[in-house]
């Protein structure tokens, strides 16, 4: 096993989209993801890579926009406000079925909003962001360890399956540190272009031009493109999605939450188990597609739910969703950059017990 | 046994550096851990804090409630986490800088002139350290002996040069505990 090394969140991130093969990163600072930025910026040209700074969030989209034209891994990161701005961007790349790598680390919102934590993104994430029926492969992780992990999966699903990946992080999980086991560098940049024959690798004057395009102008001709795409999305939600089962065997109330709310959250479980109270937890790690499978089967078993989130509600949502409303979904939240803390998340569990 | 540090004081003290430093020695220990920092606007002047977790368990969520270590180098993070230290926990104070002494009744209290002990050495922004070493080598949360490894792996090239004096300044952390 390879060397535990210690990191922020943000660096992990960085290095493990180098080890993936990806040697093009556009971006423009914004907190709290600027070391993504900064640890690029220090390694890109050493290894033959550009790193560029936008001069703006939209620019630094588009640019990833030509370079995945061109068959390469590449990839951008901001925080929220910024993420609205690549919105258009975002629309483009899955009207013209590229694969690339975003990553927001998100704040408080909405407007400027602040710079501390946040999951206030998660409609904008899993719902769109940019206009048009579209999704992305949202993979949120709950520790550095996953920010590596998960910036791999979403480089290798992206290509995949022909769509954009978002790493949709919270501020928590940049800024802190953990030891984490680096993935394994078996990936050669060179060589993925020649596994993509829709990308603009040039003709060699040996087969038809390339072209990659979001325009269709004919109806019928846009339909099937929509279509098309959809079978993707439902091969995609049908193979990839993936979740932890925390203490769920005997759990009669079932915990979801994502991001530094589950580890937060965690800690009120063990706490809650101490006093007795039957409780477990489904902790989403991909978003989209969101895991309704494992929920389905809890709402047989569980008398209710409770989401613990960094919003007003915005993944109790899909949890209702995904059960049906067959049972209670009830929620314990904060906004703002503001944080639960265990004994809050304690005192909804107990509440959920009675 | 699980310690949960919290380092608190003004920006430009260190404090997010002691405790890399700290973390890191857990990772050559091959502990359990995790760093978190305050993030904010502020920086040299402001409030700033960094959470440890060293463990022997996995660590669960990396943001501390109720420190059983807290080491503090202003009055103002006194005020804000005097009353969140878990009973039987230990405060470091820095006796150079905070005037004032610890209310609670039910933790033991370790009162180091750091600033002035680091002032004395010619090595004013060495007091973080001082304190760190005077922490390890009470608590032994981890190998004070590790510590040193953990600054020659931690500390940034620019720095390199500084290496002997944050030796000695964690050095004359311990001896203060030992006495």
């Amino acid at each position: 096993m390879a060397d535990k090394v210690l990191m922020k969140g943000n660096e992990a991130i960085a290095e493990a989209a180098i080890i993936a093969g990806c040697r093009h990163y556009f971006g423009y600072p914004i907190t709290p993801q600027t070391e993504v930025a900064a640890y690029m910026a220090k390694k890109m040209p050493k290894i033959g890579g550009v790193f560029l700074q936008a001069e703006s969030e939209i620019a630094a989209i588009n640019m990833v926009y030509g370079v995945s034209s061109a068959g390469k891994r590449v990839m951008t990161s901001s925080a929220s406000p910024g993420i609205s701005l690549k919105g258009e961007g975002l629309s483009y790349l899955a009207g013209s079925d590229l694969p690339a790598l975003v990553v927001n680390v998100q704040r408080g919102g909405p407007g400027l909003g602040g710079i501390q934590p946040s999951q206030s993104d998660y409609f904008q994430a899993t719902k769109g962001g940019g206009h048009g029926d579209y999704h992305l492969i949202v993979l949120t992780p709950s520790s550095v360890q996953e920010m590596a992990d998960l910036t791999s999966l979403a480089f290798d699903l992206a290509d995949k399956y022909r769509m954009p990946s978002m790493l949709l992080a919270d501020g928590t999980m940049g800024q802190m540190m953990e030891p984490v086991v680096l993935p394994e560098d078996t990936v050669d940049p060179e060589t993925i272009p020649a596994t993509k024959p829709w990308a603009t690798t040039g003709t060699q004057m040996k087969r038809a031009h390339n072209i990659v395009n979001s325009l269709y102008l004919k109806p019928d001709e846009l339909e099937k493109t929509n279509y098309e795409r959809f079978e993707r999305y439902a091969k995609l939600e049908k193979e990839e999605c993936r979740w932890e089962e925390y203490l769920m065997d005997d759990a009669e109330v079932c915990v979801v939450s994502v991001g530094i709310t589950a580890r937060v959250a965690k800690n009120a479980i063990v706490a809650a188990r101490k006093e007795g109270i039957k409780v477990g937890m489904i902790r989403p790690i991909t978003l989209y597609p969101f895991p309704k499978e494992p929920l389905a089967k809890a709402a047989s078993k569980v008398k209710s739910f409770l989401t613990v989130e960094l919003n007003m509600g915005q993944m109790n949502e899909d949890v209702k969703l995904a059960i049906n409303c067959s049972k209670p979904v009830n929620m314990c939240n904060r906004v703002g950059g503001m944080i639960p803390s265990a004994d809050e998340v304690l005192a909804a569990i107990r509440k959920e017990a009675k | 046994m699980t310690y949960e540090t919290i380092m608190a004081g003004f920006g430009g003290q260190g404090l997010l550096f002691s405790g890399k430093v700290l973390a890191h020695a857990a990772l050559i220990e091959n502990k359990e851990l995790s760093w978190l920092p305050s993030y904010g606007p502020e920086m040299r002047g402001g409030t700033c804090n960094c959470s440890v977790i060293v463990s022997d368990e996995p660590v669960g969520s990396p943001i501390i409630a109720h420190p059983n270590v807290l080491m503090v180098m202003n009055e103002p993070s006194l005020d804000k986490f005097e009353d969140t230290v878990a009973p039987g926990g230990t405060i470091f104070v820095d006796s150079a800088l905070i005037g004032r002494k610890v209310r609670r009744t039910d933790v033991e209290v370790v009162y180091i002139p750091a600033t002035q002990m680091a002032k004395d050495m010619e090595a004013l922004s060495l007091a973080n350290m001082i304190i760190l070493g005077a922490i390890v080598e009470k608590l032994r949360c981890v190998n004070p002996d590790t510590i040193e490894t953990a600054l020659r792996e931690t500390i940034s090239a620019r720095k390199a040069s500084l290496l002997d004096l944050n030796l000695k300044a964690v050095a004359a952390g311990r001896a203060f505990i030992r006495g």
